[in-house]
């Protein structure tokens, strides 16, 4: 089982790999990935300085090219597969079926991994992308329960991918348009939920007011932490109460599962993380190898430390993290 | 342009539904799309009760289509799906990729609904090699990228726009609906049934914005459209869709086939919202602002 670990940019691409992720997965430095954000990613320098990093230890190189361009931006995600194939990345990770189509007949020795934001969720659907591009592994929305989980990848042609650690996107990957409904700008279109430009954070006699687009995702008292505004942990009012009406600030954290996600044989656990911060990339995947050869090694007997949960919990959004989809319970 | 009217997106009993689709009968609508595509719980109306409504609907002259679940997660809603795609009547539309393999793997012609991601040319071209008949744009695309992927989109290919209605922005394993009444999703006690337009979210300054529909969540604002359709020609759009609503679903339809037929008077159709309207996205910006809807 791999670990493939978030690289934002290049320190927290070196704290990937010396913290011992088996693969890091990294974006160009425009919106055909969904970490498009002012200062991350990569130019042809940091690149270079990268490949050599990773190639130097072993280790490999995933491309995300997992956003969808529109006509206008064509040729710009067609040159970003030419340059994916020319520095030999190990997979591109890519979700649009044009960029895919393209990718496989241009370059059929390049690995292609279906995106998380391809949104696929089901054996069905991977079948087609198995078809029709040769796709070799999957990465699965964060919407599935444990069981379907494994159903999928008993019955799926491909090896299975599933998010370990991370901010929890709630909606399924690659088909949720909230960002762009307030603020213009989608993870599809712009590789963005909640652009910056559109975010603003406003002290109130009654609280902090983070809004997007104009609109009041949520207020905060004295002494509470006020997120990131995004749509779906904003707090509305609905039935004559105001709550977090789809999902509070809470972070996904699978290490419970790892010895079924093992059993079910999953192919690699993947961190989500690109915007967070160098020490994030260090802390996380330290307290993940050392979980994942714990339960490579014993996984019967594999319980998670209450030091590692105690560190995600850290780093956690809200400090609280949640099992998501994969708990029916949660659904 | 002709006229389709989508699947109902809200759980509506068995008798409104009923009701409903006999009225549409008598709509100037030319297709129908018939069937679940939100929650496969919503059980009231069966696969027999679709089809039977759907030869009905086929004998008034209407060209039916069959339309899917966009978010598969169970075998069991695999089963259904595969039920729909080989009723060996109607076309099928496909709102997730499942639909899109089972269809074209028996060789059957299908449209692609606006859960189905179609962004540019390329992709058109790959699903116009699966079977694809026609396709609904993501209701996020604008006028300008629309324009751009008709002028390179396969030709036999129809494009049918979202054009009125609370629109489709996002999907869950987890259902609000059960969750704003505190209720496990497993036993949610089918509380969709009391909100037949969804129940509409505000913000803290009271603004309305959204509105859950059990797993799905919609726009609390309506699309519309009608006052850009004289707008739309050299687009390449074939069919105007409207999302069926809880009322005046008729009077909507009435409007848009007048303003089809080159009637120059635009009736203010507001009222017949549930909050208000907008129409953003056509426009390239948040998808919230309204410009002349």
């Amino acid at each position: 089982m791999q670990l493939v670990c978030p690289a934002g940019n290049l320190p927290s691409l070196k704290a990937a790999i010396d913290e011992g992720a088996d693969v890091v997965y990294l974006g160009f430095r425009d919106d055909t990935n969904a970490r498009n954000f002012a200062g991350l990613n990569f130019n042809d320098k940091t690149l270079a300085q990268g490949l050599d990093y990773v190639c130097g230890r072993g280790r490999e190189v995933y491309v995300a090219l997992n956003t969808y361009p529109r006509p206008q931006g064509w040729k710009r995600w067609q040159a970003a597969v030419d340059r994916a194939a020319e520095m030999q990345a190990n997979a591109l990770i890519a979700a649009d079926m044009g960029v895919l189509d393209y990718a496989a007949n241009r370059y059929p020795d390049l690995p292609l991994h279906l995106s998380v934001q391809g949104s696929a969720t089901n054996y069905e659907a991977l079948t087609f992308y198995r078809e029709r591009f040769g796709i070799r592994r999957a990465v699965l929305p964060r919407v599935l329960s444990m069981p379907q989980v494994k159903h999928v990848a008993d019955n799926a042609p491909m090896e299975i991918e599933v998010f370990g650690f991370g901010s929890l996107c709630v909606m399924v990957e690659g088909r949720c348009l909230l960002s762009s409904y307030a603020a213009g700008q989608s993870p599809n279109t712009h590789g963005c939920c909640s652009p910056a430009g559109e975010v603003r954070y406003e002290e109130t006699a009654t609280g902090m007011e983070t809004r997007l687009g104009g609109v009041l995702v949520d207020r905060v008292g004295k002494g509470e932490n006020a997120g990131y505004p995004t749509v779906c942990k904003g707090r509305y009012d609905a039935l004559d109460k105001t709550y977090y009406a789809m999902e509070e600030p809470t972070s996904l954290n699978t290490l419970d599962l790892l010895p079924k996600l093992l059993a079910a044989g999953i192919a690699a656990i993947k961190i989500e993380g690109r915007q967070r911060s160098p020490a994030y990339v260090r802390q996380v995947t330290r307290v993940w190898r050392q979980a994942i050869d714990s339960c490579l090694s014993d996984p019967a007997g594999f319980q998670p430390r209450g030091e590692w949960m105690q560190q995600l919990g850290a780093v956690s959004e809200g400090q609280q993290t949640t099992l998501g989809a994969y708990h029916r319970t949660w659904q | 342009m002709k006229l389709s009217l989508g699947p109902v997106q809200y759980y509506w009993s068995r008798e409104d539904l009923l009701d409903f689709y006999r009225q549409v009968a008598d709509m100037p609508v030319d297709l129908v799309y018939l069937g679940e595509t939100v929650c496969s719980k919503r059980r009231l109306f069966r696969f027999d009760d679709w089809m039977d409504t759907a030869r009905m609907l086929r004998d008034a002259g209407k060209e039916v289509v069959l339309s899917t679940l966009a978010l598969l997660e169970a075998e069991s809603e695999l089963k259904t799906l595969r039920r729909i795609c080989a009723n060996g009547e109607f076309l099928v539309e496909a709102n997730d990729m499942a639909a899109v393999q089972l269809l074209s793997a028996a060789g059957l012609p299908f449209v692609a609904g606006p859960t189905v991601n179609i962004y540019n040319a390329a992709t058109l071209g790959v699903l116009a090699d699966a079977g694809l008949k026609r396709w609904v744009p993501a209701v996020e695309l604008d006028k300008d990228t629309l324009a751009a992927i008709g002028q390179e989109a396969p030709e036999q290919v129809e494009t049918e726009l979202f054009a009125w209605g609370r629109m489709p922005l996002a999907m869950s394993a987890r259902c609000y609906t059960a969750r704003a009444y505190d209720l496990p999703k497993d036993d949610c006690q089918y509380r969709c049934l009391d909100h037949a337009d969804g129940l509409t979210l505000r913000t803290r300054e009271g603004e309305p914005f959204l509105a859950i529909n059990g797993i799905q969540t919609q726009s609390a604002l309506t699309c519309n459209l009608l006052p850009e359709i004289k707008t739309m020609d050299g687009l390449g759009i074939d069919v105007l869709r409207i999302s069926p609503q809880a009322r005046h679903t008729d009077r909507i339809v009435q409007a848009f086939a007048e303003a089809l037929q080159g009637g120059s008077e635009l009736p203010d159709l507001q009222r017949l919202m549930p909050v208000g309207g907008c129409d953003g996205y056509w426009h390239g910006e948040a998808g919230m602002r309204r410009h002349s809807a």
